[in-house]
């Protein structure tokens, strides 16, 4: 039963190596989105360091839409998926091993990016530690709920525009919490309540995502 | 009687625009959604009419050539 | 025994049954929503007093507030179908779930419209971020997303099951949206505008609102049925009930 969670995850890592352009293609959008907001309202260290981070929620939660086709994509056009849903395994287990391996290569590399970003926006570093962790805990979500937009929209005519159709509106509780973290500790109120909801969203979201995303996937091959 | 004249009431105490354009826009969009849904339902009928007559007229050509 | 009382309950779930039956109970439903919408606008009009806070701008409550509840309602009742989709594989619940979304969406805009042309007079703004009006917002995102994706799908197999897992998972998400956007309100927006403290409304107009809410009830039966008949016959144009259909209509014409 693991071995194949293991083994799904291990192969999509290494196709995610082999092409490690795209995970630096998505790093750079999510950086070059959050450096276009000051030429926009202005370079003003206060405004900067109040939106900072909002736009760099926002930044990342649209690098992470911009990257969800990869999940199934590929399987789909070379026949792997098919592969999958006709082995005996549950497929939850895999799709599960999948958007791990999507998120390890677009949430992380967006977390380890976002200390320098936030340097930009003259973040503090306790603010941006929060930060990091709210992406930490809030990511898991969007990579989860993205996968059941991404397997509903697999091999549909535009879409990628119809899948940011589906998927925003659902993130946007994500957003509010993600930003409220960081807005909430430097109001002094603390970011725990923020924090707490986005990790229980992300356990509800494992707990349930993964089915809906299994059943979407079936319906979209057959 | 909350009117006193026809004028009174379109006027609504001032607030007639955002009264009537709520009403109005509401009404339009009931017509516009009628409209379509009974349109629809004619050009589903008349298509899937002609479709069947034509299905039939092969057939029966098939019959005759036989 | 215990079949054929399962048998029963389905069998109106059979599209050539259900498809005659929709016809014939649509206009009743078209007629009470019409008899229902002119009792409520002279209810509102003509009977309800002038609000003593708010003056006569109130009266778009009467159709702001059954449109908003109707909006929510849909999405609920487009949910249902599609949980019965799921797990009976009934065809007929999936079409429903397609013929109440324009519907939905179409109330969705129009609660945002009149509490929009509302706001103006009574707020001072066209539109805030009250948590209510937001979420409202994303509601008909939800609604737009839904019909796309159904449009986009060809093999109408496909687009029935994901549609229905679209609005299940939508289902699921609506509280936490609400929820969250309520949160995020109270944290932003603090005592600038409390859309809570209804005033307290006179038995008439709450008389006048209900009625309106009846009548929209009424209207979206009727619409959804007509245009679930249209989907009906373009699903089952192969079947030889079709075909009767067909050709007593076009013995009438």
């Amino acid at each position: 039963m693991l071995s194949v969670f293991l083994e799904v995850l291990r192969r999509d890592l290494l196709l995610a190596w082999r092409n490690r352009a795209d995970v630096l293609v998505t790093l750079s959008f999510f950086t070059i989105v959050a450096c276009l907001f000051p030429f926009g309202v202005g370079a003003e260290p206060n405004l900067l360091r109040t939106i900072a981070p909002g736009v760099l929620w926002v930044a990342a939660l649209l690098a992470t839409l911009l990257s969800l086709h990869r999940v199934f994509s590929q399987d789909h056009t070379d026949g792997v998926l098919e592969q999958l849903l006709l082995s005996p395994e549950p497929p939850v287990l895999w799709v599960l091993a999948k958007v791990l391996a999507h998120w390890l290569t677009t949430a992380v590399p967006l977390v380890i990016a976002a200390p320098a970003l936030a340097l930009l926006f003259d973040m503090t570093q306790s603010a941006t530690g929060v930060l990091i962790l709210s992406l930490l805990l809030g990511t898991p979500i969007l990579s989860l709920l993205g996968g059941v937009g991404a397997a509903l929209t697999l091999g549909l005519r535009g879409g990628g525009m119809l899948l940011a159709l589906l998927v925003l509106p659902l993130f946007v509780p994500i957003l509010i919490f993600g930003a409220g973290a960081v807005d909430a500790y430097l109001s002094g109120t603390g970011a725990n309540a923020h924090l707490m909801l986005l990790g229980g969203g992300s356990l509800a979201a494992l707990a349930l995502a993964p089915w809906a995303c299994a059943a979407a996937l079936r319906i979209a091959v057959e | 009687m909350n009117w006193q004249s026809m004028s009174d009431f379109w006027s609504m105490g001032g607030a007639g625009f955002f009264v009537w354009g709520s009403y109005g826009v509401t009404f339009a969009l009931i017509a516009l959604e009628l409209v379509v849904v009974l349109r629809r339902r004619k050009q589903v009928v008349h298509r899937l009419q002609r479709l069947r007559q034509a299905m039939k007229a092969s057939a029966r050509r098939k019959e005759i050539q036989e | 025994m215990e079949s054929g009382q399962r048998f029963s309950l389905f069998r109106y779930a059979a599209p050539n049954v259900f498809y005659p039956l929709a016809g014939r109970l649509a206009p009743w439903f078209a007629a009470a929503a019409v008899g229902f919408t002119l009792i409520g606008l002279y209810l509102g009009f003509f009977v309800a007093p002038t609000d003593a806070v708010q003056g006569e701008v109130y009266r778009v409550i009467f159709i702001h507030v059954p449109a908003a509840w109707m909006s929510m309602f849909i999405y609920l009742i487009m949910a249902f179908w599609s949980a019965i989709g799921v797990v009976f594989n009934t065809r007929l619940s999936a079409m429903m779930t397609q013929a109440l979304a324009p519907t939905g969406a179409m109330f969705c805009f129009v609660a945002l419209w009149t509490g929009a042309l509302w706001g103006r007079p009574t707020w001072g703004a066209y539109w805030v971020w009250d948590a209510r009006l937001t979420s409202q917002l994303l509601l008909l995102f939800l609604y737009f997303g839904f019909m796309a994706l159904t449009r986009a799908i060809e093999d109408p197999r496909r687009a029935d099951k994901a549609g229905a897992i679209l609005a299940l998972v939508g289902a699921v998400n609506v509280p936490i949206i609400y929820f969250s956007v309520k949160w995020w309100n109270t944290l932003h927006q603090g005592a600038s505008v409390s859309l809570t403290k209804a005033p307290s409304m006179a038995t008439t107009m709450l008389m006048a609102m209900l009625v309106m809410a009846f009548a929209s009830w009424a209207y979206t039966i009727a619409v959804v049925l007509w245009r679930v008949r249209s989907l009906i016959l373009e699903r089952e144009r192969h079947t030889d009930w079709v075909g009767e259909v067909l050709d007593a209509r076009g013995a009438q014409a």
